[in-house]
């Protein structure tokens, strides 16, 4: 395999002035990551700071319900809200190891954003998110956080004023301060090494489940279910399942509004390949090569492309992708509400919905984990205007 | 000195846009360089985001900026240069872009996102059809990464004057000559400057024999159709003074 490509997918298509940061930061990669100090730090962290390991919470009204055994991963109940701390810790880490004293970082929901300045916080870096300024509008509480957190946010006024401008500026931003920054990437996509770099932090996720299901029923889960955006969790759930055969991989785009025509973020489903943020992936363009803009009711799915590895393992058919559209989402996030008492965030409960509008897809009995990403908490104005709560 | 204008394809109009490109071919333009429009721009600053952004609601494409440039085949002095993302490039087809781009007489291509460990497939296509990929070097490239870029570069060399996006600036780093001189010496081919100019005096600032074969302005360029004035007068600004 070429290096940085998964299959046909990913490379490094960065401008010139971007490439002796992004090789610095491999080099570091080669040389902290398996140093058993950085190890036990970033564990200390993940355990006693951010809450890991995380429960697998059975669903028993859901359940019952659907003929199987649904699972849920809690990513949820981890400090900050969502999977997005266990990459922040690892690249702040790593960050402090490479001698840098600031972090830089994207956010579209503003999940990443909260994380990456929690932990630059607690290990004593300097932070600058750049969010899109639609973004800032519709997820007011995160920036709210973000501030108190002491990071300063960057409203990107350019394009669609969403997280694709929000990548482009902090991709600008760090051409000029890549001396004393380290580029914090939010999801597993992006130029080399980062797909690698953040699914290396969020594999914890898959292998905690594998350990917990062994320990739980004596087998792997038959279907493991995660919500795709730039795909960081799911990949952090699906990795460590990737040479096991029998356990299906069920990734969840998100639809749109349904309608014919809507926009959507759907880059697998229904998207082609070509260059966008430093990778060759899967993409919602026009024929002209010129990104589409994308749309979902969930501010963390809202993005035009997704990371490589899910492009690879689309194209091998190793992992299967399928879109949810909003009402279902909504749907989902109701009844998780409703039966089981937890507040998803709506990418989660898209995942969820793709469950429990498709239980004929599962053989009676199944054990299915669904991967709870974050907590909806972040979502109540968003819930509010949808379903008038 | 060589003068290397750049100019997004299809701004402010696209009629204008045709008509500022003979006129800067008549007025001591050695190259063009001409900006293909991309939703999602990283490399360039505001003021060339925004006029990509304007020639796509203009409903400039690829396929239209070659049209226009085959009606016009062999009515340009300067040797004229495709600028842009590699997206546009690779969803039109490279390979038919190449073949398509050496009829039309396209000198050359600078495609920002492409760096030289992800070129050598697209490098291969154009050679073959007798078109030049444009090698762009930065402050952070080292003299070695430099010298692998001389092993296939051919054309001339963007040479960016600062670690940053395009756009005019006041003043240049005060490492430029070191980065200059980085360049002269792994490459036998002639550098252009670019990144930051808005007038001729700016170069007085490097010394004389770190000086650069060439100059590209782009921002200030902009800038200045943006307002409305002629490219001509851009243009004398420039002629004879550097």
């Amino acid at each position: 395999m070429r290096k940085g490509y998964f299959g046909d997918f990913g490379g490094c298509f960065v401008p010139e002035s971007l490439v002796p940061p992004l090789q610095e930061l491999e080099a570091a990669m080669a040389k902290f990551l398996p140093d058993p100090q950085f190890q036990a730090e970033l564990s200390d962290l993940l355990c006693n700071y951010a809450g890991r390991e995380t429960p697998l919470t059975f669903c028993p009204t859901l359940s019952k319900r659907l003929g199987l055994n649904l699972y849920l991963k809690r990513e949820d109940l981890l400090h900050t809200g969502a999977h997005k701390v266990n990459n922040t810790l690892g690249q702040a880490l790593l960050a402090k190891r490479m001698g840098k004293t600031s972090l830089l970082a994207e956010t579209g929901a503003g999940m990443h954003g909260v994380a990456t300045a929690a932990a630059a916080a607690r290990l004593g870096l300097t932070c600058r998110i750049f969010m899109g300024a639609d973004d800032v509008i519709r997820q007011a509480a995160n920036v709210r956080r973000m501030k108190l957190l002491g990071t300063e946010v960057i409203a990107v006024e350019s394009g669609t004023r969403t997280l694709k401008d929000a990548i482009n500026a902090a991709l600008r931003e760090w051409v000029v301060t890549q001396k004393t920054t380290h580029y914090c990437f939010g999801t597993a996509a992006g130029p080399h090494p980062f797909p690698l770099l953040v699914r290396d932090f969020q594999c914890v996720i898959g292998r905690e489940t594998r350990q917990q299901m062994l320990d739980r029923t004596g087998r792997l889960p038959d279907a493991v279910v995660a919500c795709v955006g730039g795909g960081s969790n799911a990949i952090g759930m699906f990795h460590p399942f990737v040479d096991d055969p029998s356990v299906r991989i069920i990734g969840v785009e998100a639809g749109g509004t349904g309608e014919p025509g809507c926009y959507h973020s759907a880059a697998l489903g229904r998207g082609t390949p070509g260059v966008l943020h430093g990778e060759y992936t899967m993409l919602l363009q026009d024929r002209n090569g010129q990104i589409e803009p994308s749309h979902s009711v969930s501010a963390g799915l809202d993005y035009p492309g997704v990371g490589p590895e899910h492009a690879m393992l689309q194209a091998t058919k190793r992992a299967e992708y399928h879109p949810v559209i909003d009402r279902q989402a909504l749907a989902a996030f109701q009844a998780l509400c409703h039966e089981e008492g937890i507040i998803p965030a709506l990418e989660s409960s898209h995942a969820l919905a793709w469950v429990l509008d498709n239980p004929g897809q599962f053989a009676k009995g199944a054990n299915v984990v669904v991967n709870l990403s974050g907590r909806g908490d972040k979502d109540m104005d968003i819930i509010r205007k949808e379903l008038g709560i | 000195m060589m003068l290397i204008p750049f100019m997004t394809a299809g701004f402010p109009t696209v009629e204008t846009f045709w008509k500022n490109l003979k006129e800067l071919d008549e007025n001591g333009a050695d190259i063009i360089e001409i900006g293909v429009p991309f939703s999602d721009p990283v490399a360039d600053g505001p003021v060339i985001e925004a006029a990509s952004m304007k020639a796509l609601e203009n409903g400039v494409t690829l396929e239209s900026i070659l049209e226009g440039l085959r009606q016009r085949k062999g009515q340009f002095k300067a040797k004229l240069v495709l600028m842009g993302y590699l997206n546009p490039f690779l969803q039109y087809g490279f390979e038919r872009l190449a073949k398509e781009s050496q009829e039309i007489g396209i000198y050359g291509f600078i495609i920002p996102d492409l760096p030289l460990d992800e070129d050598a497939p697209y490098r291969k296509q154009l050679s073959a059809c007798g078109i030049h990929l444009i090698a762009l070097v930065a402050p952070n490239t080292s003299l070695e990464r430099m010298k692998a870029y001389a092993e296939v570069a051919t054309g001339y060399v963007y040479v960016i004057s600062v670690l940053g996006i395009t756009g005019v600036r006041s003043e240049f780093p005060p490492d430029l000559s070191d980065t200059l001189r980085r360049a002269r010496k792994a490459f036998r081919i002639p550098l252009a400057l670019g990144f930051g100019f808005s007038s001729p005096e700016q170069l007085d600032a490097i010394p004389v024999a770190d000086r650069p074969d060439a100059i590209i302005f782009g921002s200030a360029l902009i800038r200045h159709i943006s307002a409305g004035l002629p490219v001509a007068d851009f243009m004398r600004r420039w002629v004879g003074k550097v």
